[in-house]
């Protein structure tokens, strides 16, 4: 049954959409990240959405468990949260100073096993937990990779903290040397990224300022962390910008199976730069 | 860039350069013309008055906005006045006594201010930004004990802007 078949591809394609190997770029966007005022009426939204152009609804709305860590480190709430066609949606009240975190952070396994002479991959969606589970008795050659995918926007009320910077160790994040919610074009901004806890050097980094169907050229800056783990972006415009941080590879290995024992991991976020 | 002491920071250091009794009090006369304008839908400008000493913080010597709203909800719209957000009003809390003051209908307004100034170059800066309309800001240097006049005037937002500094 063929349309059966596609059916079930389509469904099982759905349920996770890890940015390092896909081709459309995942994104939350935050309605603003520089908030003044207090009290329980002061709210941002979300969009939150898989595409192709940045930022606007046009391939799949984004299908993650959202969190919310507040300025002092304990957990908030989302709120009104919908999904659409095209993306989801969903509030936060900001009821206290300081920098927010609105984040998912997903870890996996991907790799292969052989069974009576036969290749086969673990499936979707293996952890670290289920992964003994998912290899069937008998299995020789066994092949993992484990992988960490981390979504992550910041929105700030009254002055800047960095409570919510504790690394976790777990995949790549970000540990600000310039603050991501104090962004203003003429000040080149200085982010540290770790991998497990550890300053990472050699990340591929990208940034692409949204608002890409207004222009002709993509604009993308690619850079690579430096033995610190460090990376320098300089601004050119006003506005949000997507930045995708990932462990390199090979690009004759994009879409095939992970080496073996590796280890892939990537980051992204929206950061808005203000005009001076 | 005047802005290179971020808020991060600029608490520390704000208590120190700005602490009574280092220099001799002077006084700062403002004139800050807000214009008359024709638009269709006309909002009274937020309005944000400050001091940088050069290379150091900011200190906020007034704040217009609609302080009389319930909960306090006028200050939501403060950080439209980005520049000043930034250098100092995201340290603030709001009202803040002597500083906040209501918004100002066009017309020329007139203020004084006696802040504790330690000799040096400074910078008065007031910035406006309208509800449905534009931004605009003017700077105004000065040096002290030096004094004197300094004149600017805005395009948009803001008309001529006076300040002068006498001891």
């Amino acid at each position: 049954m063929k349309l059966r078949t596609i059916l079930i591809a389509t469904a099982v394609a759905a349920v996770a959409i890890p940015a390092s190997v896909q081709a459309h770029r995942q994104w939350m966007l935050p309605s603003m990240t520089v908030i003044s005022g207090e009290g329980d009426d002061v709210w941002i939204t979300v969009d939150a959405a898989v595409s192709n152009d940045l930022f606007y609804f046009e391939h799949q709305p984004m299908r993650a468990d959202i969190s919310v860590m507040l300025p002092d480190g304990t957990s908030g709430e989302v709120k009104n949260k919908a999904q659409g066609r095209y993306r989801t949606t969903f509030d936060v009240q900001i009821q206290k100073r300081g920098t927010y975190k609105i984040f998912y952070a997903s870890e996996g396994v991907m790799g292969t096993y052989k069974l009576n002479g036969e290749e086969k991959r673990l499936p979707r969606g293996t952890t670290a937990a289920t992964l003994a589970s998912a290899i069937p008795a008998g299995a020789t050659d066994v092949r993992t990779t484990t992988s960490s995918n981390r979504n992550e926007i910041f929105v700030t009320a009254g002055e800047p903290t960095t409570t919510v910077f504790r690394p976790t160790g777990k995949g790549i994040e970000l540990v600000p040397v310039t603050h991501p919610n104090d962004l203003i074009v003429g000040e080149d901004a200085t982010f540290q990224f770790l991998l497990d806890g550890k300053p990472a050097s050699g990340l591929t980094v990208t940034v692409i300022p949204g608002g890409i169907r207004y222009r002709d050229q993509l604009n993308q800056q690619d850079l690579t962390t430096d033995a610190d783990g460090k990376v320098m972006v300089k601004w050119g415009e006003p506005g949000m910008y997507w930045i995708n941080v990932t462990t390199p590879r090979a690009a004759r290995e994009e879409g095939a199976p992970p080496a073996p024992g590796g280890r892939r991991a990537s980051y992204v976020t929206t950061l808005e730069v203000m005009a001076p | 860039m005047q802005f290179r002491v971020t808020g991060l920071t600029a608490t520390a250091l704000g208590a120190g350069l700005f602490a009574p009794g280092m220099a001799a009090a002077q006084t700062l006369d403002v004139s800050i013309t807000i214009p008359r304008l024709t638009v269709a839908e006309y909002h009274r400008p937020y309005v944000a008055v400050w001091v940088e000493k050069e290379g150091g913080p900011a200190k906020t010597l007034a704040v217009w906005y609609d302080v009389d709203l319930k909960n306090n909800e006028g200050t939501k719209w403060l950080r439209d006045i980005r520049q000043w957000w930034r250098a100092s009003g995201r340290t603030m809390r709001f009202p803040a006594a002597g500083v906040t003051g209501a918004t100002k209908a066009p017309g020329t307004h007139k203020l004084s201010f006696r802040p504790q100034l330690a000799p040096g170059n400074y910078t008065l800066v007031v910035e406006a930004a309208r509800e449905v309309g534009g931004r605009e800001l003017v700077r105004l240097p000065f040096s002290l004990p030096k004094g004197g006049t300094v004149r600017a005037s805005g395009k948009s937002e803001l008309g001529a802007v006076t300040l002068t500094v006498k001891r």
